[in-house]
């Protein structure tokens, strides 16, 4: 009894060394870096030269009058906002599906998960393979039900659309899991209740599916704005901004200014601008994630 | 009239047909690019196209290794992965019993703060954290693949919320026994998480392997490249080389999708544990 007192005492410098590393790094590589960009983003500093300029907003400035930079975010608007009502419908429908009496389930579920753990820039790569004008699969399919080939990659709305499709099979594995998690912690009596009074399918899953999962599809939504808004992989290998900059996306845009044109206080202000739109949506979240942290 | 029970086999049937067509064309994109990546050049190139070749053509394989050192380019990623996945599985089960264990001053607001660190997305961090690196002088090396990614708010957020579940009675005995609190965790705490380490290794070694904007951003030189960053490179040269680049693909590929295969029950477990991303 007594050591579990002494032992109590000493916690303090006990939890300081247990956390010692991870401090470090954090510090290093997350504090660090977020107080310094937002410094960076009020000043001209090309990162070879020894003198950093203050400029006070004129990042921000010369960031709102770039015509370029509305492009960017309205593409990434694009992206987003194409990708995830796809994205949403065809997760929980394969989930739906597969919480029922279904042959097979493990192997489907592994089929269906499988886009989402391989790299994207290898995806991307057979991505581009498929999107072939001439002897791609894509064309090929279409060409079945007698339309024309498209030029996928090389004119800018059918490049958005090829993004889009591409973003929706590599990432709507994921949200199926989550859904499944969602759907399998409803309790069947509700579904047996309906039965008893002569719900259909379609009654069911709007009165009791649909409302129960509420709290799931919002978190998935919100998750996945978050991560589409910062889509960059599969950008650069699939269609490398192209054409003519119609796919070129937020993060790709900061990448070009920090590390091909080494303007790293404008580089900055574009990403304390995307760190603002992206924390306004994580404050709508941050409820959701406190309930299931503490809740617990 | 049709029996009701027949009316149900039916849309049994048809939803088995459905949900298996729809399995099918999400995996055939993997099923084309190995078929691609074992086909002459003049199969490849045919409209319609053609599904199987009428040979298997393995040279591919050699070809792409030598067109590019892939095989440096594995080992400098596994290097990575593997060093990173054992550095957080320290480092993250340290700190996660700090936060489970330990009582000390502000153990619930750091907590918070290390929550809230996952929603700093990364290309605000992606700037300093390289010119970090540069001041170090370990741009081009494997401690700029390395270091940044030797602590995860994401790694101890999923093993406290694991330790929690541990029952204390077998640790007090322990301490009574004279242990300290590091054998406390090494010999206790660790051995009962197995599954939550190791759907924590799984995750990191998956994040590393397939990580892209990173690499792209701290190596220059050639011998330095991961698989990732190789391939993208490779992606350039060969614009249309597509028995060289599926070859390229599936062996980029290939691992993950193996740890998947066998550990399938951890990534699932990781994302429905914590409903986070990355």
């Amino acid at each position: 009894m007594k050591k579990n007192i002494s032992m109590r005492k000493g916690d303090g410098l006990s939890a300081l060394l247990f956390l010692s590393p991870t401090l470090l790094v954090f510090g290093a590589f997350i504090l660090f870096p977020v107080i310094f960009s937002f410094y960076l983003s009020f000043h001209q500093w090309n990162m070879f030269s020894t003198d950093t300029k203050f400029v006070g907003v004129d990042n921000y400035i010369r960031l709102f009058q770039n015509e370029e930079f509305w492009d960017v975010l309205k593409n990434t608007a694009i992206y987003t906002f194409g990708t995830i009502p796809l994205n949403m419908i065809f997760s929980l429908m394969v989930a739906y599906i597969l919480n029922k009496k279904i042959i097979g389930k493990k192997l489907l579920r592994t089929l269906f998960f499988a886009p989402v753990i391989i790299s994207p820039v290898a995806a991307a790569v057979v991505w581009r393979w498929l999107y072939d004008p001439n002897f791609g699969i894509f064309n090929y399919f279409i060409g079945l039900f007698g339309i024309n080939p498209i030029n996928w990659l090389n004119e800018p709305t059918a490049a958005m659309a090829a993004l889009i499709i591409m973003g929706v099979w590599k990432t709507f594995g994921y949200n199926m899991v989550l859904f499944s998690a969602g759907l399998s912690g409803i309790p069947d009596n509700y579904y047996e209740a309906a039965q008893i009074d002569g719900a259909g399918w379609w009654a069911k899953f709007w009165h009791i599916t649909l409302p129960m999962l509420a709290p799931t599809t919002f978190f998935i939504m919100i998750m996945s704005i978050i991560s589409s808004f910062q889509v960059f992989d599969i950008v650069y290998v699939l269609t490398s901004g192209g054409p003519l900059g119609s796919t070129k996306v937020l993060v790709f845009y900061v990448y070009e200014y920090a590390f091909k044109f080494f303007e790293m206080g404008y580089a900055s202000a574009m990403s304390y601008f995307l760190f603002l739109i992206l924390f306004i949506l994580t404050l709508l979240q941050v409820k959701y994630m406190k309930s299931k942290v503490y809740g617990a | 009239m049709g029996s009701p029970r027949l009316i149900k086999n039916l849309k049994s049937i048809l939803t088995h047909v459905f949900i298996y067509l729809l399995a099918f064309l999400t995996f055939a994109p993997f099923l084309w690019m190995i078929l691609t990546s074992v086909k002459d050049m003049s199969e490849i190139y045919v409209y319609p196209p053609k599904w199987f070749p009428s040979e298997f053509k393995f040279e591919n394989y050699k070809n792409a290794f030598d067109a590019a050192p892939f095989g440096t380019y594995y080992i400098n990623s596994l290097i990575a992965a593997v060093s990173v996945t054992i550095g957080q599985l320290i480092t993250c089960s340290m700190a996660a019993f700090a936060f489970a264990r330990l009582k000390f001053k502000g153990n619930n607001i750091l907590f918070l703060l290390f929550l809230g660190t996952m929603m700093v997305p990364y290309n605000v961090t992606m700037i300093p954290s390289f010119m970090m690196l540069y001041w170090l002088g370990w741009i081009d090396t494997y401690s700029a693949l390395i270091v940044p990614g030797l602590a995860s708010a994401f790694g101890t957020f999923l093993l406290r919320q694991f330790f929690l579940t541990i029952p204390k009675e077998l640790e007090e005995a322990a301490y009574i026994d004279g242990a300290t609190k590091f054998g406390v965790l090494r010999r206790i705490i660790i051995p009962l998480s197995k599954p939550a380490l190791a759907t924590l290794a799984v995750f990191t070694f998956m994040g590393v392997f397939n990580d892209f904007i990173w690499s792209l951003i701290v190596l220059n030189s050639e011998e330095m490249r991961t698989v990732q960053l190789g391939l993208a490179v490779f992606r350039d040269r060969y614009l249309t080389q597509w028995d060289l680049l599926m070859a390229g693909s599936v062996t980029a590929v290939l691992p993950i999708l193996l740890v998947f295969f066998f550990a399938q029950k951890y990534f699932i477990q990781g994302i429905t544990l914590s409903g986070l991303k990355e």
